[in-house]
């Protein structure tokens, strides 16, 4: 594989809390233009890997390289800087700011305006401040929740606040989207509008890491998935195999999916 | 707030209404001197707490920072300004080079305060600024030895007024048939320094940098994630706050001629803090209603007091400087207990407190 395909490498990434082994020296790559999955059982490690690699947790072994640089991964505003963007599983957004104006932090990244500039208001700060509106409309039209634009963002349903958490991470202009759990608590038709929505994204040039435990729905997005198990990654291949792999059915599918 | 059209009717009341406030605030300092120059004085007080709530309101209200120190930039400007333009060293600079200089002191102690603090939160940040607030006051009190600079607890006096050309404030004087005292010069430099805080606090809520402290305030890890500078921001807010001190503990001292540590403790702080969370926090009309009331009420007791009682009893019986602290510390467990928003909360505030209290 040339090194052009690849967006993310985690070479035996190391995190340990205390005696538990989070993450026990775990490899592996995403391609370019892929969505790449990664599941295991309760308490396998998952968050903490997406933790470690936005910059939230310092791993204490290993290390990544995003798009060919090797990541300084201290600070999770520098990790949205190269272009890793993430939504959170336990959902993490500004509550008593509206939907829009949550798309519109995230547009704090790839905008300039200062102090001053917001004081005085000079054409240059208000061309930048109507551009950082229009594009938050455009995502959230993007992301189907338009019409709550204005409502505060903690009165959303709990769908319309998964939505409005990637509008938001969108909003960074990332190269790799990590979604946790995006379908944690929706019901089947949600879910399956949140499988478009991810293809959509994915099409759209955007890679994107998924953690999921709704097994239909990972083997049905993802073109590779990674299982990870007490903190090691025991299993990396398309869907047709991962599901038949004698490890992963023991460790996590326990049989239940052939 | 978000740019959605307003009817027409609506901004014609809004104008009304800024007619109406432009009256009222051109015709106070002329019937507060009805009264006599002292309440116009106790006006003055009043726009200069509007100017700190305002201030304050940057790191309380937007980014979410709890400051109970936030008097220790007021004194580094007043210290600053009484420094530079009084006797004490024989320095007597124009206010137009101590104000700024004295609002990028207190903003560098702004950042001091500011750096060590970056990781902590709510009642631990509380504390140690409150501690900060009260090494400045310490340090004022005793710089003066072996080295005096600060003359310690007896302050500095005969302090500049502000001056331009020839025209200073500190003195009665006419033009266009209309007499001002010096009080009320000093007034319209405060409205027109309070206009400029209130346009700051306004023009900053909707900007990327005010969406950066909401961000803060509302979530940090997810502000991170979205790429926001934590540090930077939160020292920025700190920076900011402090400048507004810094200016307006320059303007404090010019007015009165006379500081000395005594006017930077605690309490001030503590009734800063109050006006902010009293009003309602980060709605700016409630933060100057709040001001207005916290510098309004006592004074008026203050004077209402003493010839009332002495009209019903024929003599004093309570100190009117103890029933002014019993008056207000009431005031704020009334307001807390049926208000919990503030007195003028913005109407989400409003709506979330019905929520959860319905
Ligand atoms: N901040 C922390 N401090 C201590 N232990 C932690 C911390 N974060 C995670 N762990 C531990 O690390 C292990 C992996 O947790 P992690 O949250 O990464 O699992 P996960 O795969 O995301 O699980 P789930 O599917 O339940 O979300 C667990 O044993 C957890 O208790
Ligand atoms: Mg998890």
């Amino acid at each position: 594989m040339s090194e052009q395909q690849l967006l993310l490498e985690a070479h035996a990434v190391a995190k340990h809390f205390g005696g538990v082994k989070a993450l026990h020296d775990v490899s592996l790559t995403i391609r370019r233009g892929e969505i790449y999955g990664l599941i295991g059982p309760n308490g396998a490690g998952k968050t903490t890997f997406f933790n470690c690699l936005t910059g939230l947790y310092r791993n204490e072994g290993g290390h990544f390289i995003f798009d060919g640089v090797r990541l300084q991964a201290d600070a999770p505003h520098k990790a949205a800087a190269v272009g890793i963007a993430r939504t959170f599983q336990n959902i993490r957004l500004f509550g008593n700011m509206t939907a829009l104006e949550n798309v519109m932090v995230g547009r704090h990244l790839r905008t300039r305006a200062g102090v001053v500039g917001a004081i005085i208001r000079n054409p240059a700060t208000r061309a930048e401040e109507a551009g950082i509106a229009r594009r938050a409309e455009e995502l959230l039209h993007y992301v189907g929740i338009h019409a709550r634009a204005h409502d505060y963002a903690k009165h959303l349903s709990y769908g319309d606040q998964r939505r409005l958490e990637i509008a938001r991470a969108l909003a960074t202009e990332p190269k790799l989207l990590a979604l946790d759990e995006p379908a944690a608590g929706m019901n089947g038709t949600e879910t399956e509008a949140l499988r478009v929505l991810v293809e959509g994204i994915c099409r759209d040039g955007v890679t994107v890491l998924l953690i999921e435990h709704d097994v239909k729905l990972v083997m049905g997005l993802c073109g590779r998935v990674a299982v990870l198990d007490y903190g090691e990654k025991i299993c990396e291949d398309v869907p047709a195999v991962v599901q038949k792999d004698a490890r992963v059915v023991e460790a996590y599918l326990g049989g239940s999916v052939a | 707030m978000n740019g959605r059209a307003r009817p027409s009717s609506s901004r014609q009341r809004h104008w009304l209404g800024f007619l109406l406030l432009g009256v009222v605030l051109l015709a106070v300092p002329f019937v507060a001197a009805l009264g006599g120059q002292a309440w116009v004085r106790i006006a003055n007080f009043a726009i200069l707490y509007v100017f700190l709530a305002l201030g304050l309101n940057i790191v309380v209200g937007y980014a979410g920072l709890l400051d109970l120190g936030y008097v220790a930039f007021y004194a580094v400007g007043a210290y600053a300004y009484a420094l530079l333009a009084s006797p004490h060293f024989g320095i007597h600079l124009p206010f137009w080079v101590i104000l700024p200089l004295g609002a990028g002191l207190a903003c560098i102690f702004g950042v001091l305060l500011g750096a060590p603090t970056l990781k902590l939160r709510g009642d631990y940040l509380a504390i140690v600024t409150l501690g900060f607030g009260e090494i400045v006051r310490i340090f004022m009190n005793n710089l003066n030895a072996p080295v005096n600079i600060t003359n310690g607890a007896q302050g500095i006096t005969l302090i500049d007024p502000i001056r331009i050309g020839d025209f200073s404030f500190a003195q009665t004087s006419s033009f266009l048939g209309v007499t001002l005292s010096g009080p009320q010069k000093y007034y319209f430099l405060l409205v027109a320094l309070a206009l400029l805080v209130i346009m700051v606090n306004i023009r900053l809520q909707d900007s990327r940098i005010g969406r950066a402290w909401q961000a803060i305030r509302e979530d940090e890890i997810a502000a991170k994630a979205c790429g926001i500078n934590t540090r930077n921001i939160k020292l920025l807010a700190f920076a900011m706050g402090a400048s507004f001190g810094g200016i307006a503990g320059g303007v404090f001292s010019a007015m009165q001629g006379f500081v000395s540590p005594e006017s930077f403790s605690l309490m001030e702080s503590i009734t800063i803090l109050a006006m902010v969370v009293l009003g309602g926090m980060g709605h700016i009309p409630g933060v100057i209603l709040g001001a207005i009331l916290l510098t309004g009420l006592p004074e008026a007791l203050r004077y209402g007091i003493e010839p009332l009682q002495r009209a019903l009893f024929g003599r004093m019986i309570v100190d009117p400087e103890s029933l002014r602290m019993l008056v207000f510390g009431l005031a704020l467990v009334l307001v807390m207990r049926f208000r919990p928003a503030g007195l003028w909360p913005s109407s989400q505030r409003r709506r979330e407190l019905a929520e959860s209290a319905g």
